[in-house]
């Protein structure tokens, strides 16, 4: 197929591609090198020994192997080892050159690189990338020996290559066991109603600061460049206890605002009741003195006219009052001499009658009064003609000053 | 013949090439041994050269390692049990020490280590309460174990402890229980005062707003039987001012006034006596 494909044999042959698509992290594929770089030797060798059966006759492979093996091995050797030699370093990352087990002073930046095999060794790190684990731990301890749940994302990213590679055996997993370490403690030094509460960007700077310190110390060249409390909690057993607050700081604030609507009822009904009674006051005060002036100046002016002529008013405004109560209300006469002990009037039945005369049955004729007066004959003392009521004159007279 | 002869001499060459070179890497330390004893105790990093055979080159990780060991038991000073789990960050510090003590194998440094943690963190806890463990004397508690470690470790394994760090302190599930009893109990504590305290605030109000509105009430009683007296006052003031004037008519026409006001009504009955001043006419006829 090689012979027929030339440019596919061509990218085959390219070694930066499989480097390229391994994902940068290492040197090219060797395998795969090796295999292409073989393929075109065995090529050559094929094409030869063709040449060569068809002139000598002699069985192939018999006459090619001393001269053409150790040169096509060392040939082969060298290609492979300059072929592994080339990298490439992508914009993130940076290379730490190991030269005979020594770390080199030059970082390699960024580009297409060359290295001789087994005298380097290069390791790519990714120094730009900002990774991020989350560590949820469960019942922590803390000050008070009260027991929270925490989560809290480390961000961080590789500072220092060089520490990253050779200092620390696992780096990724002491920025684990420091990170645990250090929530722990940064757990355990507060309280945990500031934990639950206000203290989370404290605790998140102080657990920052001691991870960077842990980091520094252990010099795993990893710079921590943020740390997040994501969540705090009470643990889930004793949860409903700590909702139960949140409710009763609202029944707090509810039994308040429902005493003020209680104030805001009865105060201003007070207030205007008081007003109520006030103004009354004063209208009876206005009232009184407006009736004592109108009823003194009535006086006064009818004294005036009195002291000129006393004896005929007196008489005129006596007699005129009496006709007013006379007229108005029921009466009988009574011209009994002496002893009138046996005189008995059946009194409650006149005033109902008289009550009831007040509705729309009252006598409207004479007739009608000539029954009434009938109906009271029986108890009227014996006849006497000139004693007698006139019964009628009693009814009909009426319609005086009202 | 002579190719074979070469190819054969050129693999020799390798394999003893091979043998006398060796590198070490930054990442590690090596000793050398000839024939079993030691020779060189610290190898730099860099190519180096052996007698092939005859030296034999023994390569260790020269890096910080982790040695986590698994959470154990330990009791406070109050005899509060604690599950604790620690972890230790060590290097190599004296490669020949290390190959005589541990036949230069990690796992068996990291064992040893653990050991003498765990020994450590016993005496350390066991002086402790359980609130000291848990928060502020940590560091110190840290601190002071490194450092009593590294006085027997350097010369005993070889070895430098650089950190000892407690990564999670755990109480028992008895314990634990009666932890969140307690919790429970304190936040119950916490709402039934909150509630308490807006019941008292709310009642407070309440009785606020009935005094206030009781003093209103009272006040305006006050003031309104002021006034009303006030009026009073006046009014007899008025009346006493005209009446005087001639007290006997007004005796008489307020006489007249209260008659005429009382017997108003069908109700009220009169019995007459014809021989009252005002039937003097009505029975006496006309005067001669």
């Amino acid at each position: 197929m090689a012979w027929n494909e030339p440019e596919n044999n061509g990218n085959d042959d390219d070694p930066w591609g499989g480097g390229r698509r391994g994902g940068n992290q290492g040197p090219p594929d060797i395998d795969e090198v090796i295999k292409n770089i073989t393929k075109k030797f065995s090529g050559l060798f094929g094409g030869s020994r063709n040449g060569g059966s068809d002139s000598k006759g002699a069985p192939p492979g018999s006459r090619g192997i001393p001269g053409g093996i150790v040169a096509g091995l060392v040939t082969v050797v060298a290609v492979v080892w300059a072929f592994i030699g080339f990298y490439i370093v992508d914009e993130a990352e940076r290379g730490v050159v190991l030269r005979f087990g020594k770390v080199r002073e030059a970082i390699v930046q960024p580009g297409l690189h060359w290295y001789p095999p087994i005298i380097d060794e290069v390791h790519l790190v990714n120094v730009s990338e900002l990774n991020a684990k989350t560590y949820e731990n469960r019942a922590m301890l803390t000050t008070d020996e009260n027991i929270i749940d925490i989560a809290v994302t480390v961000q961080y990213r590789i500072l220092d290559p060089v520490n990253y590679v050779i200092a620390v055996e696992n780096p990724e997993r002491s920025l684990d066991n420091a990170a645990e370490s250090a929530i722990r403690h940064v757990v355990g030094g507060n309280y945990m109603d500031q934990i639950l509460t206000t203290g989370r960007a404290r605790v998140a700077d102080d657990v920052q600061d001691r991870l960077q310190d842990y980091m520094d110390m252990y010099t795993t060249g990893i710079m921590v460049s943020q740390v997040n409390v994501v969540d705090a909690q009470p643990p889930d057993a004793v949860r409903p206890a700590f909702d139960d607050v949140i409710r009763a700081r609202e029944d707090e604030q509810r039994a308040q605002n429902e005493a003020e609507q209680y104030s805001n009822q009865i105060i201003p009904t007070a207030r205007g009741n008081a007003q109520r009674q006030i103004e009354q006051a004063n209208a009876y005060r206005e009232e009184a003195v407006a009736i004592a002036e109108g009823d003194a100046s009535r006086f006064k002016q009818l004294l005036t006219e009195y002291i000129k002529a006393p004896v005929v008013t007196r008489q005129r405004l006596y007699i005129e009052s009496l006709q007013d109560v006379m007229t108005a209300s029921s009466k009988i006469m009574i011209d009994v001499e002496g002893g009138n002990n046996m005189l008995f009037l059946p009194l409650d039945k006149i005033l109902e009658q008289n009550s009831s005369m007040g509705g729309g049955n009252r006598p409207r004729n004479t007739q009608e009064w000539r029954d009434f007066a009938n109906e009271l004959a029986p108890y009227l003392p014996a006849p006497s003609n000139t004693n007698a009521v006139d019964r009628s004159r009693l009814g009909s007279g009426r319609g005086g000053r009202q | 013949m002579k190719k074979i002869l070469a190819l054969v001499l050129t693999f020799f060459t390798l394999i003893i090439v091979g043998n006398t070179l060796f590198i070490v890497k930054q990442t590690e330390r090596a000793v050398m041994l000839r024939l079993g004893a030691l020779v060189n105790s610290d190898i730099e990093p860099g190519l180096h050269v052996k007698i092939p055979w005859v030296n034999t080159v023994r390569v260790f990780d020269a890096r910080i390692q982790t040695e986590d060991s698994t959470p154990e038991r330990f009791l406070t000073l109050e005899q509060k049990a604690l599950e604790v789990d620690s972890y230790a960050k060590w290097r190599i510090v004296d490669v020949g020490q290390f190959y005589v003590s541990t036949r230069g194998d990690v796992a068996t440094a990291g064992s040893l280590l653990a050991e003498r943690i765990n020994d450590g963190l016993r005496d350390q806890i066991g002086n402790r309460n359980l609130q000291e463990v848990v928060a502020g004397e940590r560091d110190q508690l840290m601190l002071d174990l490194t450092a009593e470690l590294n006085e027997t470790t350097a010369t005993d394994i070889g070895i430098e402890v650089i950190d000892v760090r407690v990564k999670r302190i755990d109480l028992p599930d008895d314990v634990r229980s009666s932890v969140y009893e307690r919790m429970i109990t304190e936040r119950n504590r916490e709402a039934q005062e909150l509630r308490s305290r807006g019941e008292e605030l709310a009642i407070g109000i309440r009785a606020d707003a009935d005094r206030q509105a009781v003093i209103f009430e009272a006040e305006a009683y006050r003031d309104a039987e002021r006034i009303r007296g006030e009026g009073d006052a006046e009014a007899t003031s008025i009346y006493a001012e005209a009446y005087t004037r001639d007290p006997e008519f007004y005796a008489f026409t307020r006489s007249l006034n209260a008659y005429r006001e009382t017997f108003s009504s069908k109700g009220d009955v009169l019995l007459l006596d014809p021989d009252s001043d005002y039937f003097k006419y009505l029975k006496g006829g006309v005067p001669q």
